[in-house]
C-alpha cells in the first residue's frame, strides 16, 4: 500500500474509533452522573463542612441555588456536560477552587511518577525477558519465573510499605515519603529525584511482572522462527542473535499492548502517590472520593480515560506505520 | 527433567511413594492452603470469636510472641486474630464480587459471541473502550458516591472486573460456532435454544468457572486497595485492607509488624489460587501448556 494510502486508512480508523468513544464515554458520563444524583450525600453541606451544623437553612438554600442542584436531573447534566465540552470542569467542592486548576497541579506530578516508572519497566523487562527467553527452563528462567509470579501477588501498597520498611526505616538510605525534604523551602530537583527513587521503584516492580512474563514468552516464541535459526545457523553470536534478531520481531506487539496496560499503571500509582503522600492525582482523588467530590471525580476519571484511549491509538497508530504487513481494521 | 537426577535418592523415592511429580506437588500444596484459608475463615467465628471493636491498651505494639503470632497493633489487638477475620471478608466480598462480573461478563460476551457480526463489533468496541477507564478510579468514584460499605464495595469490584471475562466468553463462543458438531446439530433439527443450552454452554461453563476462580484475588486486590485507601469497609472492621491501612502508621513508629500477616496471607492466597487455576488451565487445554509448576 502507497504512503498515502495508508496515512487514508489511519484517518478512517481515528473516524471510527472516536464513532465508538464518544457515544461510550457520553453513556459513561450520564452513567456517573446518574450514581452522583443518586448519592445520599447533600452537597451543600458537604461543601460547608462544620460550618453546615451552625449554618442557617437559607444560607444552605442559597448555596444549593446558586449550583442549581434543585433543577431538574437532566437540566443539570446537559449543564454540566456542556460546561466539560467547552473546557469548563467544573467547581471542586472538596478543595474549594476549580477542578481545572487542581488538575494542572497535580497532573504533573502523576504524570512524571508513571512516565519514569514506565521507562524502566520498558527497559527491565525487555533485557529480563529476552535474556529468560534465551535459555528457556534454565535457571534464570525459573527464577525470573518464581519471582515474577511473587511480585504479582503483592498489593501495589502493601510492597510499597515493605520498601518503606527496609530502604527507609531499616537501612535509612532514601526518605519515606513526601516531595522535598521537611527542612526545604523551595523545590529542587535533585532532593526531589532522592524522594522519586522509592515510589518509582515501587511502581516499576509491581508492574513489571506482567511485562516481563509477556516478553519472556513473546520471544521465547521468536527464537523459534525461522529467520532466528537463520541468524544461528550462519553462526552469529548469541547476543546478536537474540537482541537484533528474536528481540526485535517480538518488539513491535508488545509495543501495542503497553497502552492496553496504562489503566493498570493509573492504578498502581493512585496507591504508590498515597503509600508515599506525594502530592500528584491519587492523593486528591482520594479526598474527593470522601468528601463526595463529584465534580472532581468525573472530570479525573474522564480525563484519564480520554488520555489512556489517545495513547492507545496512537501506539495501533505508530505500529501500523512501522509494520507494513498490519492492517488496522477497528 | 534433568534436574531430578541431582536431587538425593531419598527425596525421589518420597516422591514417588507419593507420586508427586514436581507441578502436582505445588498444586497439592496450593490446594492444601487454600482449604486451610476457606475453612479457616468459614469456621472461625465457631472455633475463634473476635470482638470487632474490643481494644487492650495495655498490650499496645508487641512484637511477634507465642501469644500473639503476629504481635499486635497500635490498640493493642491481636494481628493474627484479625487477619483471619479479615481474610473471611475479603474472601466473601471476593467472590460474590467475582460472581457479580462473571454474570455480568457472561451475559455480554454470551449476546456477542452466539449473535456474532455487527452485535459483536459494537459490543466489543464498548467494552474495549470501557477498558480504557482506569478501573481503581471507577472504583473509587462508585464508592464515593455510594458512601463505602459493603455492598458499594462489592457494586465497584463487580462493576469494573467483567471486561476480561466478557472476552473470553465471546471468543470461547465464536470459535465453537464453526465447529462441525454445532453443523451436525444444527442439520440434525436442534433448535437455537437447544443448540444453546446442550452444546455451547458445556463447553464455555468450565472456562468461565475458571475465570471466575482467576478473578477471586483480583476482587480482592481492588477490596483491599478500597479498604487500604479509607475507602472500603468500616474502619473498625478487621478487613485485609484496613489492617495495612492502620499498620502504615505502626509502621513509622517501629511496629513493622502490623501490616506484615494482612499482606502475607493476600500474598500466599493469591499464590495458591494462581498455582490451583494454571493447573486447571492445563487439563481445560492440554495444547496449551501454562508455565506456572512452582
Amino acid at each position: 500500500m502507497t504512503r498515502s494510502g495508508r496515512l487514508a486508512g489511519a484517518g478512517a480508523v481515528v473516524r471510527r474509533r472516536l464513532l465508538v468513544a464518544v457515544p461510550v464515554l457520553a453513556a459513561t458520563s450520564v452513567g456517573m452522573f446518574a450514581l452522583g444524583a443518586a448519592s445520599p450525600v447533600d452537597p451543600a453541606k458537604q461543601y460547608a463542612g462544620a460550618a453546615a451544623f451552625t449554618a442557617s437553612e437559607e444560607n444552605l438554600a442559597q448555596l444549593r441555588a446558586n449550583w442549581g442542584v434543585d433543577d431538574p436531573l437532566p437540566v443539570q447534566y446537559l449543564r454540566w456536560i456542556s460546561n466539560l465540552v467547552q473546557g469548563d470542569l467544573g467547581w471542586s467542592t472538596s478543595r474549594h477552587e476549580p477542578v481545572a486548576s487542581v488538575l494542572a497541579a497535580r497532573a504533573g506530578w502523576t504524570l512524571l511518577l508513571i512516565g519514569v516508572s514506565l521507562a524502566l519497566v520498558l527497559v527491565a523487562s525487555l533485557l529480563l525477558g529476552a535474556l529468560a527467553a534465551y535459555r528457556r527452563g534454565g535457571l534464570f528462567d525459573r527464577a525470573l519465573r518464581a519471582a515474577a509470579y511473587a511480585v504479582q501477588s503483592m498489593p501495589v501498597f502493601w510492597l510499597g510499605l515493605a520498601a518503606i520498611a527496609v530502604f527507609a526505616l531499616a537501612l535509612g538510605w532514601l526518605p519515606a515519603g513526601g516531595l522535598t525534604d521537611v527542612t526545604a523551602t523551595s523545590t529542587s530537583w535533585p532532593d526531589v529525584a532522592h524522594h522519586l527513587i522509592l515510589p518509582v521503584a515501587v511502581l516499576a516492580v509491581s508492574q513489571a511482572p506482567w511485562f516481563v512474563l509477556f516478553v519472556r514468552d513473546a520471544v521465547a516464541e521468536s527464537m523459534r522462527d525461522d529467520h532466528v535459526l537463520a541468524a544461528r545457523a550462519r553462526g552469529l553470536p548469541g547476543r546478536t542473535v537474540l537482541f537484533g534478531h528474536a528481540l526485535r520481531t517480538a518488539l513491535l506487539p508488545f509495543l501495542t499492548l503497553v497502552g492496553t496496560h496504562l489503566p493498570e499503571l493509573v492504578g498502581g500509582a493512585v496507591l504508590v502517590e498515597t503509600v508515599f503522600s506525594l502530592p500528584g492525582l491519587g492523593a486528591v482523588t482520594v479526598a474527593a472520593a470522601l468528601g463526595s467530590d463529584f465534580p472532581l471525580l468525573a472530570a479525573i476519571t474522564l480525563v484519564t480515560t480520554a488520555v489512556v484511549l489517545a495513547a492507545n491509538l496512537a501506539t495501533d497508530l505508530a505500529y501500523a506505520a512501522a509494520d507494513p504487513r498490519v492492517r488496522l481494521d477497528g | 527433567m534433568a534436574d531430578l537426577a541431582a536431587r538425593p535418592p531419598l527425596l525421589q523415592v518420597a516422591r514417588s511413594r507419593l507420586r508427586l511429580r514436581p507441578g502436582r506437588a505445588g498444586a497439592v500444596t496450593a490446594g492444601l492452603v487454600l482449604l486451610v484459608a476457606i475453612a479457616g475463615s468459614l469456621l472461625a467465628p465457631l472455633v475463634w470469636p473476635l470482638d470487632q471493636s474490643a481494644v487492650a491498651l495495655d498490650q499496645t505494639r508487641l512484637a511477634p510472641s507465642w501469644s500473639h503470632l503476629a504481635g499486635t497493633d497500635d490498640l493493642g489487638r491481636d494481628v493474627a486474630h484479625r487477619a483471619v477475620y479479615g481474610l473471611r471478608v475479603s474472601l466473601l466480598v471476593g467472590a460474590v464480587a467475582a460472581l457479580v462480573a462473571t454474570v455480568l461478563g457472561g451475559v455480554v460476551g454470551g449476546i456477542a459471541g452466539t449473535l456474532g457480526g455487527r452485535v459483536d463489533r459494537i459490543l466489543m468496541r464498548i467494552v474495549d473502550t470501557i477498558a480504557a477507564m482506569p478501573h481503581l478510579l471507577l472504583g473509587i468514584f462508585i464508592v464515593a458516591m455510594l458512601r463505602p460499605s459493603l455492598g458499594a464495595v462489592i457494586a465497584s469490584v463487580g462493576l469494573t472486573h467483567w471486561l476480561s471475562t466478557a472476552r473470553i466468553v465471546r471468543s470461547e463462543l465464536l470459535s465453537l460456532r464453526t465447529r462441525p458438531f454445532i453443523d451436525a446439530a444444527i442439520s440434525g433439527g436442534a433448535g437455537r435454544l437447544r443448540v444453546l443450552t446442550r452444546h455451547l454452554l458445556p463447553h464455555v461453563l468450565p472456562r468461565l468457572a475458571l475465570a471466575t476462580t482467576l478473578m477471586i484475588p483480583h476482587a480482592v486486590w481492588h477490596e483491599t486497595a478500597l479498604s487500604f485507601l479509607g475507602l472500603g469497609l468500616p474502619p473498625h472492621l478487621a478487613s485485609l485492607g484496613n489492617m495495612i491501612n492502620d499498620g502504615q502508621g505502626s509502621l513509622l513508629t517501629g511496629a513493622w509488624w502490623a501490616s506484615l500477616a494482612p499482606g502475607g496471607v493476600i500474598v500466599v492466597v493469591t499464590l495458591a489460587i494462581a498455582v490451583l487455576a494454571a493447573r486447571w488451565r492445563d487439563r481445560l487445554d492440554p495444547r496449551v501448556r501454562a508455565e506456572l509448576h512452582l
